[in-house]
């Protein structure tokens, strides 16, 4: 579990002196706020295509990572079968609405289909947890991987549910209010509050009770058995969490893209979930969003770039590995903890008041 | 074997009859009733030889990835890329020299010493940080899928197979009775069979190093404790860097194999990885027994599911990972 020691291991002592334990961090932190404004006036700045393309696919896909930050920062549970939840739960929203493929969708009404495809997208995940917690460390990312792609294998075999390696096209997205929430802004807005409730939700769990336990099994499971603390039950009810959260950004994407099909749920676009999480930095809730931030502007203009340095522009996986295989070397936590150590560095004699801002 | 027996009487009868009733179906000849139920024989026979053949490939593959994971405890997820770089550099040698066994020499060395070259830069420099490794695994092999993708592009590559192995053969196991008494033999393609074979005397020849050779003691003792090993003054990065090379050198190996077999393009990578993932998974991780046990398991599986439960053939090989998790999560064979 190195990759998460090494940076908690520095952050833990300020943190534990410093705050009380009820308010959020933050409150008193100015980039906070302005990060905050900018997401809030962002349809006032950036046109349709950043608004979507850019934005609010980096929120969908910040939230995928932060579910599978949850339960590696906080549990040291590598999963990666976090897209799988997602796409379960896309696929359900798909298979229960309404689509296209008359023949397969049930037509039900969003407000129906939505609770259920959560919920069986999060019985999903929490069964699959059950299954991975059996097993520690490095096992856990190999049965997590294999769950993820024999679910990939089975969505482009069966086609009484899934529809093959076609999908279901044309999904339906929400009208009410006389509003359509596909449209871009109302879209947007909806990502954006899907994701904030995201992000405070893990932080605020992350300091719960439950939060410290599961961070007390995830440093000690053997310390943690002795006081009394079922620790397989924790690490099922984390999985069941992330489940929940990836199953949120799921259904956000099956209505970002209107369709879902396999390839959405490949066992690249798990790793690449694990890129996103692991770039970014997995001992805070922000990191996933950083990391996806840095993904999705790699994926859509990498190529303009390469083409422009006058390489091939099909390249962009190969950037992205490099640049994957240079985080992992050179930073035990990702981009934040680059920026972290270059704070520290500017200033070695200041007590590091804001280094203690992690809760890992 | 007999303490199995003791310990487990009901398991060890409920074994026996089941391997009774495979040799009854795969020997006898099938009464017309049977035939009726679930098909015909050849096909049966068919699938299982398909099934035991692809176990030994899988085997292969699977082999290096635990004897890499067993030694170093590094799980190697580059280990479907190096698969698929043995294959192509087989095609690459086989199509210019017209030679299937110097691809074969040539796959090997080139794909041990990309091994060797691993290990040496990559792995050694975090040693015993399990989960940064296989992040770099993860990472090298996105790197490696991108640069074989751009060297050979997307096009399926398939490695001719020599004449001398081109064609079917008649196996003695009876299929059907001819309405006049005639029995019909079994005619399976031999190139899978010698392959088999071949696997079958790779999987036994390293059975015999580890358990017989001074080198296998080592090895063995560092898959047991390896801190203590390297204090007795065995050069462990030595050995480190030996069973990296042999293991992913058996990666080209398997890769050359796979493209005389199916063939090759990208995305083969991925699928082998999570082959091998469930087979040591299965088998147990760091047994070469294991190995063997899980593979067989798991080309039976899908082979037979894909004949007889076509769209679900996928379930059941992720139904057998999920019910040995259940019961036994270190694997089989494995000895934890």
């Amino acid at each position: 579990m190195s990759l998460t020691h090494d940076a908690r291991v520095a952050v833990r002592p300020a943190d534990v002196a410093q705050r009380p334990a009820r308010t959020w961090p933050e409150i008193n932190n100015p980039a906070a706020w302005i990060v905050a404004i900018i997401l809030l006036i962002m349809p006032l700045i950036a046109s349709g295509f950043f608004l979507i393309e850019i934005f609010a696919t980096t929120l969908i896909l910040g939230i995928m990572a932060l579910s599978l930050m949850f339960l590696a920062g906080y549990g040291g549970m590598v999963s990666l079968m976090q897209l799988t939840i997602a796409g379960f739960s896309a696929y359900m929203v798909a298979v229960f609405g309404v689509s296209g493929n008359a023949n397969i969708s049930l037509g039900w009404p969003w407000w129906l289909a939505v609770p259920m495809a959560l919920a069986l997208a999060t019985a999903f995940g929490t069964l699959g947890g059950a299954l991975a917690v059996r097993t520690e460390g490095i096992y856990t990312i190999m049965i997590t991987l294999a769950i993820g792609a024999a679910f990939y294998y089975f969505t482009n075999q069966n086609w009484a549910i899934f529809n093959g390696h076609t999908g279901i096209n044309t999904v339906a997205t929400p009208h009410f209010w006389g509003v359509n929430w596909r449209a871009d802004i109302p879209f947007y807005y909806v990502v954006l509050a899907v994701a904030a409730l995201c992000y405070f939700a893990v932080e605020y769990i992350s300091r719960a009770p439950f939060g410290l336990a599961l961070q007390g099994v995830r440093d000690n499971p053997r310390r943690m058995a002795a006081l009394g603390f079922n620790v397989n039950a924790h690490r099922v009810a984390a999985y069941a969490f992330a489940s929940f959260v990836a199953a949120l950004a799921g259904v956000l994407q099956v209505w970002n893209y209107r369709q879902i099909s396999p390839g959405s749920v490949s066992v690249g676009a798990c790793i690449d979930v694990l890129i996103i999480a692991v770039v970014g930095g997995i001992t805070r809730p922000i990191g996933p969003f950083i990391g996806a931030l840095i993904f999705v502007l790699l994926r859509t203009f990498a190529l303009d770039f390469l083409v422009r340095l006058g390489l091939d522009g099909n390249r962009f996986r190969l950037l992205i590995g490099l640049g994957f295989l240079a985080i992992v070397f050179w930073s035990s936590d990702g981009v934040i903890g680059l920026w972290q150590r270059w704070r520290q560095s500017q200033r070695p004699r200041t007590d590091r008041q804001n280094g203690g801002r992690g809760h890992g | 074997m007999s303490r199995f027996v003791e310990r487990h009487p009901a398991w060890a009868l409920i074994s026996i009859i089941a391997i009774a009733i495979a040799l009854w179906l795969v020997f006898a000849v099938w009464p017309p009733g049977l035939e009726e139920a679930i098909g015909r024989k050849r096909v049966f026979l068919n699938a299982v030889f398909n099934g035991i053949t692809l176990g030994g490939l899988y085997f292969l593959v699977a082999s290096g990835f635990t004897l890499i994971f067993g030694l170093m405890r590094n799980v190697n997820l580059a280990h479907g890329s190096l698969y698929l770089f043995g294959g192509y550099v087989g095609y690459a040698i086989s199509t210019a020299t017209g030679s299937w066994l110097l691809s074969f020499i040539v796959a090997f060395i080139l794909t041990a010493l990309v091994g060797v070259l691993l290990q040496l830069i990559v792995f050694r420099r975090m040693e015993g940080q399990d989960l940064r490794q296989t992040m770099v695994t993860i990472g090298l092999s996105i790197v490696f899928a991108d640069l074989m993708l751009w060297a050979c592009g997307g096009d399926f590559y398939q490695i001719q197979t020599p004449n001398w192995l081109i064609g079917p053969i008649e196996l003695p196991l009876v299929t059907a009775i001819k309405s006049s008494g005639e029995p019909v033999y079994l005619r399976y393609p031999l190139v899978r069979l010698v392959i088999f074979a071949a696997s079958v005397v790779i999987g036994v020849a390293m059975w015999l190093a580890l358990n017989r050779t001074r080198a296998g003691m080592i090895i063995r003792a560092g898959v047991d404790d390896r801190d203590i090993l390297a204090a007795t003054g065995v050069r462990i990065q030595l050995v480190f860097v030996a069973v990296f090379a042999f293991g992913a050198g058996l990666a080209g190996i398997a890769g050359v194999v796979g493209g005389t077999f199916q063939s090759l393009s990208p995305g083969e990578d991925i699928r082998f990885l999570l082959a091998s993932l469930v087979v040591v998974i299965v088998g147990g991780m760091g047994s070469i027994p294991g190995a063997a046990l899980g593979a067989l398991i798991i080309g039976l599986a899908e082979q037979l599911g894909s004949v007889y439960i076509p769209t679900y053939a996928i379930v059941v090989t992720f139904l057998i990972m999920v019910l040995v998790l259940a019961i036994r999560p270190q694997g089989l064979l494995a000895r934890r």
